[in-house]
């Protein structure tokens, strides 16, 4: 395949660095770290408490407030784009304070006290107040929590201590929305019952960061006295410098741009297949659930085969999903395809994205360089789904499929050169 | 890399997590059992506003449709109160739904039904409250209208976004027929027309069907893109939509077809702030009214004169009263039925 064959170089250095100048092959045994094992449960318990509410926020800000979501719609897209930009700026943080911990602990704390302020809210704003607190405090704790797992991994084993990672987060996410519905279930109007029991879990999730992860060093090295300080604005500028990073901002903000909503992507098979509307939303569990469940299994292969190489063909499951949906047959068994496809994409991307970063970020700067490619992925899939509804309503759902499928196979092609030879000089720890 | 050594296995931070894990776990298990209880003694209780017995149909005189949001049994169920006394008793007619409207003979029910997967239905029943034929909706219902014929139906619902795909909130309008004949399909796909030139925005939404009097075919609606809100009229044969007025909301065409009461957005912000407004469609003068509460409710005519509107109650989260409001501009709003919500008049 072309794919493989132009990235096998790519692959090999990717498998020589991460083993900081030992052999390519892994042979350092796969010992699972705790502290990450902890970090996941966090995430598991901070996505159920999450994820409950996001779940049933729409049926409770239209059927018992009585309030439009259009404006919130709105709102929540500002608030997106304010998370993905405060995930950089947390990440220098944390650089600077070289205790990620902390940040991390501020951010989880953050979405905490949101949910606090839930079990008051009444009108719009209060609401707003909140749900822009949670995600903020999301933006917040994701670039010092992967850096966290990246120096508590054995660096041979990176990708796969962040499946192990995405794999709990998962399962939390997965959890979320069905505990919320069914309390909604029990009792109808029970939305305060899902809001304690989302604080519920978000406490004990902040409690097992607080109390069972230690609070590693990472950033800027405690030794070495510091160098004379760099200025707020230069970090990016640096980044950018830093061989391969910059390379794989580039790649991944192209094939972000390229990826468009998974939400589309189920209008799209809802329309052709018009089955039946009330399994929409298991749509989402099923490529849920097989994100968690490969989430370990494509980690271990990014370790051994090379992270670029299942970065990027992560993107070829997403491109066949395309295609599956531009087909002009109908059925169940191409959406089934669909949903294992979109589920591969994002257990091949997600934690491997992360890895891939932190592999080619020096630790002094490991939280910004994550921060950055995390900011870059969701500015650019933000664009990518403004800029397919305007394709859907100028060329059609199948056509517009075609189109952004023609240019992610180039990004796909092209990306291995882009990203050929990255991580030459730079090595983890 | 610095890796300082964390005793995991430090004994008084498992005794303190565990601890505040158990007693987390117990607050929240017993507000959620406590939760359960309340519902369940409401759900039991008396009704906080006075029910008739009896009334397996609906009324022979004109009356009110409405959302009964009283506590106690009954809640959320479709309720009648007849035109002539809107604060007697109500009448219950066993049947949940979210939003409602009628005419003599039928009902129109948008609900949710609950459950691991929650869905979200559209049904239709005669008036001995026996369903006719019910179909699933793609969203949390918003608005519903029947033609006065009771032969078509029109559902707005708000389909949203995934918590993983993030992006907002978008609305379907459907218009379709009650016996289960072919619909239109999402409005957002006819022609919309602006000043005389066909728009094909990207970001179009529909919403706020209003038949003309005595039509199926010829509607009025809400159509927005970027930012911007057209009151459209539109044709279900055509499959056109026009755009006729601009910033109006959720119309609802007068019982003499003169005129369109809808709501306006007067805050220009990101949160709305609807008032009330009413347009003369032969001259095109648009009248402010006196409400400056905030209304997000399809506006429903109680007579040429006279409109309808739920406002959700400040005191007490899901109930509401309805609200009458005259259409000159002086008017001040009174109470008409309380603990109800969704107003439909069957005349």
């Amino acid at each position: 395949m072309y794919i493989s064959v132009s990235d096998r170089n790519g692959g090999k250095k990717d498998g020589h660095v991460a083993g900081g100048g030992r052999t390519r092959r892994p042979e350092t045994r796969f010992k699972l770290s705790h502290t990450i094992v902890w970090l996941g449960v966090v995430s598991m318990f901070t996505d159920i408490s999450s994820e409950s509410v996001a779940a049933i926020l729409p049926l409770y800000i239209t059927g018992f407030l009585g309030l439009s979501v259009i404006a919130f719609g709105v709102l929540d897209g500002i608030n997106q784009g304010a998370s993905a930009l405060v995930r950089i700026a947390a990440g220098w943080a944390s650089d600077r304070m070289g205790h990620p911990k902390r940040v991390a602990l501020a951010g989880y704390g953050l979405s905490m006290a949101a949910r606090i302020g839930l079990l008051f809210a009444g009108g719009f704003w209060s609401l707003t107040a909140i749900i822009t607190g949670d995600r903020i405090g999301k933006g917040i704790r994701t670039a010092p929590r992967d850096a966290l797992i990246t120096v508590s991994a054995q660096p041979e084993h990176l990708a796969r201590h962040f499946g192990v990672h995405r794999m709990l987060d998962n399962i939390g996410a997965a959890t979320g929305p069905l505990l919320a519905f069914f309390v909604l279930m029990l009792i109808p109007n029970g939305y305060s019952t899902v809001f304690v029991v989302s604080l519920a879990f978000a406490v004990i999730g902040v409690a097992v960061l607080a109390l069972l992860v230690p609070d590693l060093r990472a950033g800027r090295p405690r030794s070495g006295k510091d160098e004379p300080k760099i200025p707020a604005l230069s970090f990016r500028w640096r980044m950018l410098r830093e061989p391969g990073l910059g390379r794989l901002l580039i790649v991944a903000g192209i094939l972000g741009l390229l990826t468009v909503g998974d939400g589309f992507i189920y209008l799209v098979l809802q329309d052709k297949n018009s089955f039946a509307v009330q399994w929409f939303p298991l749509l989402y569990v099923g490529t849920n659930l097989v994100f968690l469940v490969l989430a370990v299994p494509l980690g271990r292969l990014a370790d051994r085969w090379g992270k670029a190489k299942v970065f990027i063909s992560g993107h070829a499951a997403l491109l066949a999903c395309y295609l599956l949906t531009a087909m002009p047959f109908a059925g169940i068994g191409p959406t089934l395809g669909c949903l294992v496809l979109l589920g591969v994409f994002y257990a091949a991307t997600d934690g491997v994205l992360a890895a891939l970063a932190s592999q080619l970020t020096p630790p002094e700067r490991l939280a910004t360089g994550i921060g950055a490619a995390q900011t870059v992925v969701a500015v650019s899939r933000m664009a990518a789904s403004a800029g397919f509804g305007i394709l859907w309503f100028a060329l059609g759902p199948a056509t517009a499929m075609v189109v952004v499928g023609c240019m992610l196979t180039v990004a796909v092609l092209a990306s291995p050169f882009i990203l050929n030879g990255i991580g030459h000089e730079r090595r983890v720890a | 890399m610095t890796r300082r050594r964390w005793e995991t296995d430090g004994k008084l931070r498992w005794v303190i997590l565990l601890v505040l894990t158990v007693i987390v776990i117990a607050g929240a298990g017993t507000y959620a059992a406590q939760a359960f209880q309340r519902f369940q003694a409401a759900s039991l209780a008396a009704s906080s506003a006075d029910i008739a017995s009896g009334g397996s149909s609906l009324p022979d005189q004109p009356f009110v449709l409405f959302r009964n949001t009283a506590s106690g049994v009954g809640y959320g169920q479709a309720a009648t109160v007849l035109l002539s006394a809107p604060g007697a008793e109500r009448t219950v007619g066993g049947v949940a739904c979210d939003r409602v409207y009628g005419t003599s003979g039928e009902v129109m029910c948008l609900r949710t039904n609950r459950g691991l997967v929650t869905s979200y239905e559209a049904a239709i029943y005669d008036r001995n409250w026996q369903e006719i034929r019910s179909w699933a909706l793609r969203g949390i219902p918003s608005r519903t209208r029947l033609d006065e014929a009771g032969s078509t139906a029109a559902t707005t619902v708000f389909v949203t976004g995934h918590s993983y795909a993030g992006t907002g909130f978008s609305t379907e309008t459907v218009i379709s027929p009650v016996d289960g004949g072919p619909g239109t399909g999402s409005l957002e796909d006819f022609a919309l027309w602006v000043n005389g030139a066909q728009v094909s925005p990207a970001d179009r939404n529909i919403w706020g069907v209003t038949f003309l009097p005595g039509q199926a075919d010829s509607f009025y609606a809400t159509a927005a893109s970027n930012g911007r809100i057209w009151l459209v009229e539109g044709s279900v044969s055509s499959r056109k939509l026009t755009a006729v007025h601009d910033g109006a909301e959720c119309p609802s065409v007068s019982p003499d077809g003169k005129r369109i009461a809808f709501k306006k957005n007067m805050a220009g912000t990101v949160t709305p702030l609807w008032n009330i407004a009413v347009l003369d469609i032969s001259t095109g003068t648009e009248t402010l009214l006196a409400e400056t509460r905030n209304v997000d409710d399809q506006v429903e005519w109680l007579d040429n004169s006279t409109l309808l509107y739920g406002l959700g109650r400040d005191d007490a989260a899901g109930d509401s009263d309805i609200w009458r409001l005259g259409t000159n501009a002086e008017s001040r709003p009174e109470l008409f039925i309380q603990h109800a919500w969704s107003p439909s008049v069957v005349r």
